[in-house]
């Protein structure tokens, strides 16, 4: 008898947080389908009293909506080729290669995690403005290309794992290190790459502060920069707000649908370890 | 057994594969702070050079109230959210490491917040915090309470933003969670049998097995914490533009977080050089909070005799 009940309540417990902390996802998908006049009338109804879909051919109206999607896009998409081009092969050369910089390259990866980018931001801006590029998107992609810690972390955690004799099976065949890597260390670390992968995606889609330093030019704005357009008026139309978020956040959950396994991995392993 | 030229192959190897990481390093680390170090000593905006002017910002700095009182308000971040977050990331935690139906659900429920692009998400609670049309206040109101202003009054804005911060445990839910599993489960069984209630089991077995990760996230939010900015920079922009004003740091510079102050001094007031020295003290603030961490987490984990 006290036994289910304490499972009632457990059970009531899990279900109120759950609700609590799906409720943003509710009311920005439930207000877009609402009038802004509904949005602004007493008393406040979760659900709208008449449903329109108009609040979206509104928002993709009044900013560049599709500008700022292509935009955004095209960052993602570089970003992406450039993390997945030089993370792995960085990660290999920490744990598959013997040689004296592994330890302390490791350890300065470790490091310039915590290195604010408060601290960075100026002198980047300035020597980004001396050649030039400001409202480039070179600003914005190029750091992809040099890899990011904490993506390192992650697949040098993952090569760890590896034994040693499934690659140095390749060295009697006198495979070079570069073959050795190419030819049997990349394919073996597929998941580890979908995982980072889905963490570049995500962090180009998403990223607000770099934009917001280099790029001025409303035509070359992301999205995370251009939804901030709805809002710069003296009102706020929520409604057309959150239609133009649901569009955006939208590839965001699908991929985290269908990647959802690699994401938790990833956390839990560098989360763990590092 | 490894030749001469085996190990130098292996040396050219390694340099070879980690160089656009080095490289890297060397443009987007080590030359951004050294030149930050030196653009603290001088007065430039965005167009002019920078000329020397010594100790200058410092002095500034020290005597600039609003670079206190943005300190208190990244402090409270840090020490008020900190463990609040670590509360509840556990909490979630415990409760997706049972077993029930619709655990997948659940767990997805708790995560899903911390993957959604932050400007998005920071905007639908703009909206869900508002005084009057907000569904904060409106469900507070089903229980006959009044609420506050949130955003819009001093003395709620760090209240609501702690609040925000809570819906965003999910990366340190999974954490928690992954260590929550890896406690051995005969530990368990063997306090049952010697009578030990659920509440002792978990501070006596479950506390001290994952003491180690509980530790690293408290430091690891702390210096996120000192980080903390995007999300307020985004409230103000859209209150300032909804009163048409062009308040700063929110009401009576309530949320005006320190790195928030940094940004609006080098790209707002253009005192780069000001906004220099003020990002050297944050950096010093951070890599002691970095040491420690490391300590602190080492020490734990030999404690426990971990790893």
């Amino acid at each position: 008898m006290k036994n289910s009940i304490s499972k009632v309540l457990f059970f009531a417990l899990v279900a109120l947080l759950a609700l609590i902390f799906i409720s943003p996802f509710m009311v920005m998908v439930l207000t877009s389908f609402k009038t802004n006049n509904d949005a602004f009338t007493i008393p406040v109804k979760l659900f709208p009293r008449v449903w329109v879909k108009e609040n979206y051919p509104a928002a993709f109206a009044a900013i560049p909506y599709f500008k700022y999607m292509g935009n955004t896009v095209f960052i993602t998409a570089i970003s992406l080729i450039g993390q997945l081009l030089v993370t792995p092969m960085v990660a290999y050369s920490l744990v598959k290669i013997k040689w004296k910089g592994a330890d302390i390259i490791s350890g300065l990866v470790m490091a310039t995690m915590m290195i604010p980018i408060t601290v960075t931001m100026v002198p980047l801006y300035k020597i980004y403005s001396k050649l030039g590029l400001t409202n480039t998107y070179i600003p914005l992609i190029l750091p992809a290309f040099f890899g990011k810690a904490y993506y390192i972390v992650i697949v040098r955690q993952f090569f760890a794992g590896i034994p040693n004799s499934l690659i140095e099976a390749g060295k009697i065949d006198g495979a070079t290190e570069f073959q050795r890597y190419y030819k049997i260390a990349l394919p073996l670390c597929k998941p580890v790459l979908t995982t980072i992968g889905i963490y570049a995606f995500l962090d180009a889609w998403s990223d607000y502060l770099y934009p917001l330093i280099f790029i001025t030019k409303p035509g070359m704005y992301t999205l995370s920069l251009g939804l901030q357009q709805y809002m710069s008026e003296y009102s706020v139309d929520w409604a057309r707000l959150m239609a133009a978020a649901v569009v955006f956040v939208l590839p965001v959950i699908v991929c985290f649908a269908v990647f959802q396994k690699n994401f938790v991995e990833g956390i839990a392993t560098s989360g763990l370890k590092a | 057994m490894k030749g001469r030229n085996a190990t130098q192959r292996d040396f050219i190897n390694g340099l070879l594969f980690s160089s656009p990481w080095i490289l890297g390093f060397l443009a987007f680390s080590v030359y951004p702070l050294i030149s930050s170090l030196y653009y603290s000593l001088t007065k430039f905006n965005a167009v002019t050079a920078p000329q020397w002017v010594g100790l200058d910002n410092y002095k500034d700095i020290f005597s600039d109230p609003l670079v206190w009182k943005s300190l208190g308000n990244t402090l409270f971040m840090a020490f008020v959210s900190t463990p609040i977050n670590l509360f509840v990331a556990l909490l979630l935690a415990s409760i997706v490491c049972a077993d029930f139906k619709g655990r997948g659900f659940v767990r997805t429920a708790f995560f899903l917040p911390s993957v959604i692009p932050m400007v998005a998400a920071t905007m639908v609670w703009i909206w869900m915090f508002d005084p009057t049309y907000g569904y904060i206040n409106n469900v507070l109101s089903w229980f006959g309470i009044s609420g506050p202003a949130w955003l819009m009054d001093a003395h709620y804005t760090k209240w609501a933003l702690v609040l925000m911060g809570t819906w965003n445990t999910g990366t340190m839910m999974l954490v928690c969670m992954s260590a929550l599993q890896s406690v051995p489960r005969s530990y368990y069984e063997s306090a049952e049998i010697d009578g030990a209630g659920k509440v002792a089991r978990f501070f006596y077995i479950t506390v001290p097995c994952i003491a180690h990760v509980l530790v690293y996230q408290a430091i690891l939010s702390t210096i996120n914490a000192f980080q903390y900015f995007q999300q307020v920079y985004i409230i103000i922009s859209a209150n300032a533009g909804v009163k048409g004003g062009s308040a700063a740091g929110g009401p009576e510079n309530s949320i005006l977080m320190y790195p928030l102050y940094v940004f609006h001094n080098a790209f707002t007031y253009l005192k780069m050089g000001k906004a220099s020295a003020m990002a050297w003290l944050l950096f010093i603030i951070v890599a002691i909070l970095t040491v420690f961490m490391t300590k602190v987490t080492r020490k734990v984990t030999e404690n426990a005799g971990g790893e």
